[in-house]
């Protein structure tokens, strides 16, 4: 059906040069930052680390949920979502501060805290410094190589006329795949948020996060796709069903959060055990309950009731606006996931949001969405022989 | 179809059988320019374009799903509320009777049920179902719409209907073949 190559829309390369320029004027802010308050500086740099990484991760996720169900209608982002895990490296070499902030941000690597505590000690095992790099070895490994299968594959599907074969293999190994990647996620977020409180544990935790960084993921890739409407090849193929499709994505998502959420909330509440509570109690107390109430508004009840209209999914202006104001409101999560840690004491955190909160994520945000901008760049938007091609154009008569 | 007698009794409408969706779709847009208004179009599964091609208003079911899971979520609230918090209130654990924290699975599934329930009942109102009878059902091949065939209806009642003129037009939309419907 798109029979000239085109080359990146003028619209990718000037959405690479702006967030190219806000990376690096964040970058240097936060190398300031973190001279001027060293502790300050890792703690949010880990809150713009898991937010982006929960981008780029969270595509492989949807990635691989494409492959293994198949629909015409996520294909239409499907070259969105690769080139977001093609940035998978990039969150390797990010990692390398987050190394070196292990003593200031955990308290489990500090052998003095691990012997004053008998809990603690049980946890030691599991809770120090080499088998954290170890694991995180293990997950990038994962994400990677899935990563670089899953886009080989898919870029020699550009050059062969008859791909079913091909389209066979990434499906294969997306079942597997999506296996290993919520065990990766439930233990990269278990080890990067969760141990942040080593006292602290929730199981449902993991599913929490691998939904969150789902539905950013999904939010930015929605974004992406809308910003591209009017560029070829994929004007041919935006239709009011595929945003109507793209909208009720991210309405499943705003409920599975909020319903995950609310679950821990609950067994934890009812639970009432001195292990679970005070991790909430920070939360509930001196000034970040004004925060926790926020969430539950804008990242459930807001964009809940709003996705509910078939206006707003079907009209892409409406649907844009929702999709970055969650992304902006994933970063008021992982503000609230880890910022009352840093400042905490046993059963109350004071509220305390530092400029470099907000600097960091937008730094490295810019330097990531640059560095995609520039991989999406390099293929077609569309697979052009994927077999589900033909009903992308025409998604009426499923 | 089309016979000639002097004495013909009155009918409900003219229908057409069509063998794709498309041929559905646009046919009930020609239909439609050419000002009929009393149509109906049936097919084996849901076709999103036919809405528009027919100018069907939307349904305000929406509304009373709603109102119905208003309903529900709050009776399943005050339920709660009153079993636990007044009618036999029990300390558990210190927590205070009225716990929300708790309340809320059982007023998110009482308000999705009653939701369903005003769906379910609310749609066959307003479609006026069940209706064991349809003068379409007169038509033989009328069964295959719910196998692999689509139909367009012209009924008696539409300003513009003329017996003949108007079976003549279906027949100008590529029907497979076009039948009186008897009341």
């Amino acid at each position: 059906m798109i029979q000239r190559m085109e080359a990146a829309p003028p619209e990718l390369g000037r959405l690479r040069n702006v967030a190219l320029i806000v990376g690096i004027i964040g970058a240097a802010l936060t190398a300031l930052g973190a001279v001027l308050d060293t502790r300050q500086f890792f703690f949010s740099y880990l809150i713009g680390y898991v937010l982006w990484t929960g981008v780029a991760v969270g595509s492989l996720g949807l990635l691989m949920v494409h492959h293994v169900a198949g629909g015409a209608w996520t294909l239409v982002i499907r070259r969105i979502l690769e080139a977001a895990t093609r940035t998978i490296p990039l969150m390797l070499v990010l990692f390398i501060p987050i190394a070196f902030g292990i003593h200031q941000l955990y308290e489990w690597s500090h052998e003095e805290a691990m012997a004053a505590n008998e809990l603690l000690q049980h946890k030691a095992p599991y809770l120090n410094v080499s088998f954290f790099l170890a694991r995180f070895a293990v997950y990038f490994i994962v994400w990677l190589v899935l990563a670089y299968l899953l886009n080989k594959w898919s870029a020699e599907q550009d050059a062969q006329a008859e791909t079913r074969a091909l389209e066979g293999r990434m499906q294969r190994i997306s079942g597997p795949g999506l296996i290993l990647f919520f065990l990766t996620v439930t233990f990269a977020v278990f080890d990067l948020i969760m141990s942040l409180d080593p006292e602290w544990y929730s199981t449902i935790f993991g599913l929490i996060m691998a939904t969150a960084w789902g539905m950013s993921a999904f939010a930015f890739a929605v974004t992406i796709f809308i910003y591209l409407r009017q560029t070829e090849p994929l004007r041919a193929v935006v239709l009011p069903a595929h945003l109507h499709d793209l909208g009720k994505f991210m309405l499943m998502f705003v409920m599975l959060w909020s319903y995950l959420s609310f679950s821990q909330f609950l067994l934890i509440w009812s639970g009432n055990l001195p292990e679970e509570i005070p991790w909430y109690l920070r939360r509930m107390s001196g000034g970040w309950q004004y925060v926790s109430l926020g969430l539950v508004l804008f990242q459930f009840a807001f964009p809940f009731l709003l996705l509910l209209s078939r206006d707003i999914k079907r009209n892409p202006r409406r649907l844009v606006a929702i999709a970055l104001f969650l992304l902006a409101v994933r970063w008021l999560d992982v503000v609230w996931l880890v910022a009352p840690e840093a400042h905490r004491e046993e059963y109350r955190s004071a509220f305390h949001l530092h400029w470099l909160d907000l600097v960091a994520p937008l730094g490295i945000g810019g330097l990531w969405i640059a560095f995609f901008a520039w991989q999406l760049g390099r293929r077609p938007l569309l697979p052009r022989h994927d077999t589900l091609l033909e009903k992308a154009f025409h998604p009426a008569h499923h | 179809m089309a016979h000639t007698e002097q004495e013909r009794p009155e009918i409900y409408g003219v229908i057409a059988e069509f063998e794709t969706p498309t041929e559905l779709v646009e046919a009930a847009r020609r239909t439609r320019a050419a000002g009929y208004r009393h149509v109906d179009a049936f097919s084996p599964y849901p076709i999103e374009e036919l809405n528009e091609a027919l100018a069907i208003r939307r349904t305000r079911l929406p509304i009373l799903i709603f109102l119905g899971g208003l309903i529900g979520g709050l009776s399943g609230y005050l339920l709660l509320y009153y079993t636990s918090a007044i009618d036999y209130p029990i300390n558990v654990g210190g927590r205070p009777f009225n716990s929300w924290p708790s309340f809320v699975p059982i007023t998110f599934e009482m308000t999705v049920l009653f939701a369903a329930f005003s769906a379910f009942l609310g749609m066959l109102g307003r479609n006026g179902l069940p209706r064991p009878y349809h003068p379409v059902f007169n038509v033989p091949r009328f069964e295959l719409a719910s196998r692999d065939r689509f139909f367009l209806l012209i009924e008696a009642t539409d300003p513009k209907f003329d017996r003949e003129e108007t079976a003549g037009f279906l027949w100008g939309l590529n029907a497979r073949e076009v039948f009186e419907v008897e009341p």
